[in-house]
Formats: C-alpha cells, sequence, structure tokens
C-alpha cells in the first residue's frame, strides 16, 4: 500500500500539464498546479507527462459503477487523448476532491456523471487548447492550423506533428483558457463507445486492493464482540481468558460502549479471542423489540397524524365522495446491504498523524471521524480509499472507522479491523421498513380523480441530513410520492416519521425502493378496478411526462405486452423516476401456487438517463439493479429478537443466486437530455413488476414484501 | 510448521492447524484474490482449487489441507479460457467476489468441458454475486467453455 507517495508524486510532481477545475458561483473555473485560490477546492485534476500518459485523479469511490472509466472518458473526449494512454489515480480524502455540487468528498446518490459531466470536459477541453496554443508557439502558425486528435497535434497544410508527450511542459507555461470550447454531442468519439473498463485487469487477476486486503508494517488484526441488543453496552467480561488465546494482545471497549475490541497477531487468534470474553451485556434500548412488536410499531403509526408533504385540491373528500374508490395497505420489511465486502478499515496512529486505509463511499466523514476518534486535528488525518467491494449506501457511515482508529490508538499498534458477516448483518443501517396506507377514487370518466398516501416510515435524513429535514419532511421518505408523476387532481401525501431503536441509512436507491412498490402497485391496482390495461391506464395519466411514457413503451414492446400467455404466467409493468432517470421493467413470471414460488422467467428494462457516458456501463448496472431489486422483492428481510437483529448470515438473509437470476435485457432509450443517474433508478420498479405480474397470473394481489413463498402461499390461501 | 504447496510453490507456515485455510492464504501468503465473505461456506467468495476441485477456503482449516495442492486465482494462468471470458465480457463491477466465481467456474469446465446451461447454474449457484453480475458470468462461462473446446 504505498498509493499515497504515487499521489503526493502526482500532486507535487513538476512534470507536465496539471490542471485542476473548481465549481465557483461564477461557473466551473480552471487553474494550473500552484495557482488555485486558497478559498476554493477544486475537484478536478488531470495530468498530461512527456511520457504520453494521461491521468486523470478520480475522486469518487469505484463499488462497482464504474467510475474509474467513465469519468476518465469525459476528460479523454475533449483532451482528445489516445485511450489506450489514458490512467486513473485515485483520490486522497483531501478537500481540493470534493464534489463541486455537494462541497463534500463522498459518493452516492448516482450523482458522479452527473455532478462531473461538465468539470472534467472542461478540464480536458481547457488541456487541449494548451497543448495546441503549444504548438501553434512552436510552429510560429495561428492556433487555428493546429488540430488535436489521438494524442498528437498536427499542422493543416503542414506536415508537422507532435504528441502531447513532447508538448505537455510548454503546454503547461501557458495561460489556462477561461472558457474552451466543449465539443457539440454530435462530435463525440468516446463518449458513447464501449472501451473496456480499467479497473477490470486486476479485478479479474484477483490482484485488486479491496479495503480487506490492505498491509501496514507491524499491523495487528481486530475482531469485535457486539451487543445483541440495540442500544446495550458491555457488562462484565472475561478479558483474562482472551489473552490467554495465543497471539491476543489487546483488549479495550470501544468507545461508547459499542463493543469490546480484541487486536491479535492473526484474524483467526481475534476472532477467538472474541470468542472468550463472553461477555454480559445491559442496557438494551428495547428488549421486547422483535418483528411482531416492529410491525405493530408501523401500523399504530399510520392511525397517528402526520404531516402533509403535498396537498392538491382534496384528496380526502374526493375519496369520500367517489362513486369508486379503493383503498390498499403495503408493507415492506427492513433490509440489509450484504455487501459481499463485510465492513473494514486499517487504521495508523502515532504522535506525527492518522493514517487510514478503507473502503468508503464518504471521504470527507471518514477523515472526520478519524479526526474525532484519534483526537488529532483534520490536518493531520490522511485517508486512503481503496476499492469498495460493494456499497450500496453501507459505506457512506463510518462506523467502522471510528473503531479502527480507536483501537489502533489504544493498541499502540496498526490495526486491521475485520467485521465477520454476523456483525455485517447485526450492526447495519437498514433500509428502513415501510408500511403505508392508500385511498384512491376513480372518476366517471374511468380516470384517477384522487390519490391519497400514507407512509409511515422512519427517518434517515434526522440522523444522516438533518438541515434537509423541512418542515418536519424527510426528503428520501416522501421520494417519489410528494412528485407522484401520475396526472390526478386531487393528491395528499402524509408522512408519519415512525422511531424505534433500529438505525436506518442509505440502500440503494433509498426512500424510493419502499415507496415505488406502493404507488405502482397501487395505480395497477386502479387500472384494474377501472377495468383498463394497465400499461394503457399509466400512459393515459403520464400526459406530461414523455421521457415516463417512452421507457414504458420500450419495456412493453420488448417484453410482447400483447401477446398471449400461459396458464400460471403473468405479465406486470412499473416505471419510476429517481436521481435523475426513467426506468420502466416489464417482467414475466410464472407463479407454483401450491409452493407459494415466484420464478420471474424474463426481465425487460428500459431506461432514459440522458446522454450515455458509457453505453455497456449502464447496461452492467441496470442488470445489476434489477437482480439487486428482485432479491429484495422475492427473498430479503430482516429478522429482529431479543431487542436485536436475529438475522446472521447468508443461510438465514439470502440475496438473489444465479438459478433465481433471469437474464435482464437492456434498452437504453436516448432522449439526448442531461445525463442522470444510473447506480440507483433500476431498483425501484422491480418489486412493483414482479407483484403486478403475480397478480396478472393468478389474480391475487400481494402487498407485503419479500414475495417470499410464505407471504405468497399466505396471500394466495386467503384470496 | 505446516507445509503448504500453495499454485505450485511449497511455503512453510507457522500457524495453528486448525486456522481455516482462507486465512493461511490470504493473511500469511497475502494471496489476497481469495476472499472473506461469510465465514460459513455459502458465498463462495474464498473459492481455491484443492486437488484440482473448486473449495471453500474457509471450511478447510491449514491442517487438512498440507500434503494437497492448492491453487488459487492468482495461480489461475492469465490467459485461462475464463479470465480471458471474464474481460471479454466485462463481467465484473465491485469485483469482490469474481475471484471465487472465477475459480468455480474453472473447476467447472476442468471436469466438465462443455456444461449445459443447467449444469453451470448447478455449478454456481453457490458463489454469491451482490451487484447481479450472474447473466453476465452465465455468458462468460459459455464462452470460455467453448474456447476450451476448441483448444
Amino acid at each position: 500500500m504505498r498509493r499515497g507517495l504515487t499521489r503526493r508524486r502526482f500532486l507535487q510532481g513538476s512534470a507536465g500539464l496539471v490542471l485542476a477545475a473548481a465549481t465557483t458561483p461564477a461557473g466551473c473555473r480552471l487553474f494550473r498546479r500552484g495557482e488555485v485560490p486558497a478559498a476554493l477546492s477544486p475537484s478536478v485534476w488531470l495530468r498530461v507527462t512527456p511520457d504520453e500518459a494521461v491521468t486523470v485523479v478520480v475522486a469518487k469511490s469505484e463499488m462497482g459503477q464504474g467510475v474509474t472509466t467513465s469519468l476518465p472518458m469525459l476528460v479523454a473526449e475533449e483532451l482528445e487523448a489516445d485511450w489506450a494512454r489514458v490512467r486513473f489515480e485515485v483520490a486522497p480524502a483531501d478537500d481540493r476532491f470534493n464534489d463541486p455540487v455537494w462541497g463534500t468528498q463522498a459518493t452516492g446518490g448516482s450523482t458522479s456523471i452527473r455532478h462531473l459531466y461538465e468539470p472534467l470536459r472542461l478540464a480536458g477541453a481547457a488541456a487541449r487548447e494548451m497543448l495546441r496554443a503549444a504548438a501553434a508557439r512552436e510552429w510560429g502558425v495561428p492556433v487555428a492550423r493546429c488540430r488535436a486528435r489521438a494524442g498528437v497535434v498536427t499542422e493543416a497544410g503542414g506536415g508537422r506533428r507532435a504528441t502531447y508527450g513532447e508538448l505537455c511542459r510548454a503546454a503547461a507555461e501557458l495561460p489556462v483558457p477561461d472558457a474552451p470550447p466543449l465539443k457539440p454531442d454530435g462530435e463525440f468519439r468516446l463518449l458513447g463507445t464501449e472501451p473496456d473498463r480499467l479497473d477490470l485487469p486486476v479485478k479479474v487477476a484477483g490482484t485488486a486492493v479491496y479495503g480487506m486486503d490492505v498491509f501496514v508494517d507491524g499491523m495487528v488484526y481486530a475482531a469485535v464482540a457486539r451487543p445483541p441488543a440495540f442500544g446495550a453496552h458491555p457488562g462484565a467480561f472475561d478479558e483474562a481468558a482472551a489473552r490467554r488465546v495465543p497471539g491476543v494482545r489487546h483488549v479495550q471497549v470501544l468507545p461508547g460502549g459499542r463493543g469490546i475490541g480484541v487486536c491479535a497477531d492473526t484474524p483467526w487468534a481475534a476472532r477467538r479471542g472474541v470468542e472468550a470474553l463472553a461477555p454480559s451485556w445491559a442496557g438494551a434500548a428495547d428488549p421486547s423489540l422483535d418483528d411482531a412488536a416492529l410491525e405493530r410499531a408501523f401500523l399504530a403509526h399510520l392511525g397517528r397524524p402526520g404531516v402533509t408533504a403535498r396537498d392538491d385540491g382534496d384528496a380526502p373528500g374526493a375519496v369520500a365522495a367517489a362513486e369508486r374508490s379503493l383503498r390498499a395497505r403495503y408493507l415492506v420489511p427492513y433490509l440489509a446491504h450484504a455487501t459481499m465486502e463485510p465492513m473494514n478499515c486499517t487504521a495508523r496512529v502515532g504522535p506525527g498523524g492518522c493514517e487510514v486505509w478503507v473502503p468508503t463511499q464518504n471521504q470527507s466523514g471518514a477523515r472526520r471521524a478519524a479526526a474525532r476518534a484519534s483526537g488529532l486535528p483534520l490536518a493531520k488525518v490522511r485517508v486512503h480509499t481503496t476499492y469498495l467491494g460493494g456499497g450500496f449506501g453501507r459505506r457512506f457511515e463510518t462506523d467502522v472507522v471510528e473503531e479502527a482508529v480507536a483501537l489502533a490508538k489504544g493498541s499502540g499498534r496498526p490495526v486491521k479491523l475485520l467485521w465477520s458477516r454476523e456483525d455485517d448483518f447485526r450492526h447495519d443501517f437498514y433500509r428502513p421498513a415501510c408500511a403505508c396506507d392508500v385511498a384512491g377514487a376513480l372518476g366517471p370518466d374511468g380516470r384517477m380523480a384522487a390519490w391519497h398516501h400514507r407512509v409511515a416510515v422512519p427517518s434517515i435524513f434526522a440522523r444522516v441530513f438533518p438541515d434537509r429535514v423541512e418542515g418536519g419532511v424527510d426528503p428520501a421518505a416522501v421520494e417519489g410520492l410528494r412528485n407522484l408523476p401520475y396526472e390526478v387532481p386531487n393528491v395528499r401525501v402524509e408522512y408519519v416519521r415512525v422511531e424505534t431503536p433500529v438505525p436506518v441509512g442509505f440502500w440503494r436507491s433509498v426512500g424510493s425502493s419502499h415507496n415505488a412498490f406502493a404507488v405502482e402497485s397501487f395505480v395497477d391496482e386502479m387500472a384494474r378496478a377501472a377495468g383498463q390495461d394497465p400499461l394503457a391506464f399509466r400512459l393515459a395519466h403520464l400526459g406530461g411526462s414523455r421521457r415516463a411514457r417512452c421507457v414504458l413503451e420500450t419495456a412493453a414492446a420488448a417484453i410482447q405486452w400483447w401477446k398471449g400467455l400461459r396458464p400460471g404466467e403473468g405479465r406486470g409493468i412499473a416505471q419510476h423516476f429517481s436521481f435523475g432517470s426513467y426506468v420502466a421493467l416489464a417482467v414475466e413470471v410464472r407463479v407454483d401456487r401450491p409452493r407459494g414460488r415466484i420464478r420471474v422467467l424474463r426481465a425487460c428494462c428500459a431506461v432514459d438517463c440522458g446522454r450515455v457516458v458509457h453505453p455497456d456501463t449502464v447496461k452492467a448496472q441496470m442488470e445489476g439493479a434489477v437482480l439487486f431489486g428482485l432479491g429484495a422483492a422475492l427473498k430479503e428481510e430482516v429478522h429482529f429478537g431479543g431487542g436485536g437483529v436475529a438475522t446472521s448470515n447468508f443461510d438465514d438473509y439470502e440475496p438473489l443466486r444465479m438459478s433465481e437470476a433471469p437474464m435482464v435485457e437492456v434498452h437504453l432509450v436516448e432522449s439526448g437530455e442531461a445525463p442522470g443517474g444510473v447506480g440507483e433508478p433500476g431498483v425501484p420498479p422491480v418489486a412493483p413488476a414482479v407483484a403486478n405480474a403475480v397478480f396478472d397470473a393468478v389474480g391475487v394481489r400481494l402487498r407485503r414484501l419479500p414475495l417470499s413463498p410464505a407471504n405468497v402461499a399466505r396471500a394466495l390461501s386467503l384470496s | 510448521m505446516l507445509e503448504l504447496e500453495v499454485n505450485g510453490r511449497v511455503h512453510r507456515v507457522d500457524v495453528d492447524p486448525e486456522t481455516p485455510l482462507l486465512w493461511v492464504i490470504r493473511e500469511h501468503l497475502r494471496l489476497t484474490g481469495t476472499k472473506f465473505g461469510c465465514g460459513i461456506g455459502l458465498c463462495g467468495c474464498c473459492t481455491v482449487h484443492l486437488d484440482g476441485r473448486p473449495e471453500r477456503s474457509c471450511q478447510v482449516s491449514a491442517g487438512e489441507a498440507a500434503g494437497r495442492r492448492i491453487v488459487t486465482i492468482e495461480g489461475l494462468a492469465p490467459d485461462h479460457p475464463v479470465k480471458a471470458a471474464w474481460m471479454e465480457e466485462q463481467v465484473p463491477q465491485c469485483g469482490y467476489c469474481q475471484p471465487g466465481q472465477m475459480m468455480q467456474a474453472a473447476g467447472l469446465l476442468a471436469a466438465n468441458p462443455n456444461p449445459s446451461e443447467a449444469e453451470i447454474v448447478a455449478a454456481m449457484d453457490g458463489n454469491l454475486c451482490r451487484c447481479g453480475t450472474y447473466p453476465r458470468i452465465l455468458r462468460a462461462v459459455r464462452r470460455a467453455a467453448a474456447k476450451g473446446g476448441e483448444r
């Protein structure tokens, strides 16, 4: 792990052309190295060096979404670089690499391309103009005659040529253009193509360094005994027994009493040391907390007054007055992230500073956490981001950083802290469970006249971004509801905040992951009640949204919506807008009634994410999101008992397996609009599409997730 | 001291023989391509070959592995049809489970060079991928099988 040195060399190196871009109130501004005003934190760095390499610093975390390829592509396109010479380097945690929109360094919300689309292209364009200008000066010709292409500047009408490597030093002496021209959309050579991902050679070789794979001289391994119930802290424990395990060197209660850490020469000894502790625990927040108690709490909240997040017309009045009205209650469970790489962090604390290696989505938060836990000022904390073995929102949290730093400080040695899979399942920040009651009215014309939606769900933002909770409304809790896309004259959305001891956090597609299930199920129910085709009914209520209609029509055409089906099979469709993109999913299912088993036979996804940088990456994200969503739709549910989490490992929380995965067909709908996100928007339509298909197949409406054999069999037996 | 033959090299390691092979491979020998995922043999991230057959290295103790031929992802030739197919199909996303997936696939193809789709799915079903790369894995195994057949 000497990547830190390469980064320093990158930032201090004198050879070649180095550019930074910063977002200012006046727009994006570009700077040469060493000329950045202190008040600005430029987010993008690129370097053109005499060895002909173009290096792009990627300030976003690579967790599978392909940013280490797509972000360099944005630079290379405008720079007219030779793609074969383009490299990436992972940025250290530093304010200079803050996200230009957020002012903090983090990866989430499907924003990487959206936030960096312009700054990266401008940086590439500026470098291109400087290289052309350097050639023009060298040759004594007008810049207009110097053409840049594939890493070479050539003289139009003359025979001279010079490579970027030859020109970069001279270019570095020239002024940075204020507003370098960007290519018009039709002239892209690289954007829209599918070069091999730059991160895959090491991932296929098995040499990619994840957090788990970091080694620091003199380090010990740490494992932690954790409380079985939320809020509990350690009582008595057998430190001597742990110390008798060969290799154990250090035992320590973690700050806040969140657990007891054991440091040892090997991970195996640390784990055995934890087993020897045999601790007692005290002070559980609610020892009676279990699945049934939580469900009672959510249902009770549905009966309490909430805050109104949207109120058009008079939805309750319209429902009461309507000749045809419909009511439905939808329930979704808590979910775990279950990244394949369990939580881990390596930390070193000394008088000179604190150094942390961590697979994180939140570099700024990791730095603050390390500063807090080490007692050192922020300036003395260095954080290195490794590859992430999955993120899905879990790695936005920095709990593991605090623990590793506390143990490194306490033990006096560098520490590699590894969570067990059981730790990972039992101490997650869960996708909140959610209950909602929806009432709707149909007018005499067969159109939706009213939609009254009450959602009871815990608040993520109250803990993470309390400033963004406005008027008591958590924006995630009403995602997809407040912006209900269907044209309905009377809409009321009410939010009831549920508070339980279960910690909740961001999970791929956040509030849309539960709200889309209710919305897209209920609109299907309304269509059936109106005696209309669910696709046609949706299209009829999406008059104002051409892009939503287009993805629906594309997915429907792909699955041959109108074609006949065999008995026991059904088709369902759903659409959802989130994170700047429109996604529709149509599925075909077969229902095995006696066993309550649902098999998804086909999945056709249509996405309009605006301008596309790397189509195959978008397809991969959609394939992955559909299967991630399908696991949640069919199988996933965190169970609780005894005041804590009962779920422990992949035996009682199984993500989707290959035998359950359909082939996913992905269709890109090209709208040419501004880029949208692609990491998350594929998830929300999955569960409702499947539930709608089950209704189509067997005429039974499934309103509770997961659509597990037990839940399906229960619903079928009640029908 | 245990003698472990990994990727054709014999290593002498001073470990408790009860230590799962996984940790010896990763932390003692620093062959970190073999991943920890669950510790109970349910995710397949730690798959290596023992005497040519895919096994979960978290479920085999170092003592049991002594005297057997151990091959990890680092020992699978760079031009192995499975690795080549994984690149051609651009399979990995986060990539964490992929060494285990590739070792499982290579083991399947060594035993059954021309598997049916059902045989591929049956062989790969114990390897979890949270990023949802299953369709690409299936295509890559088919591609690797076709290429292996040509040779």
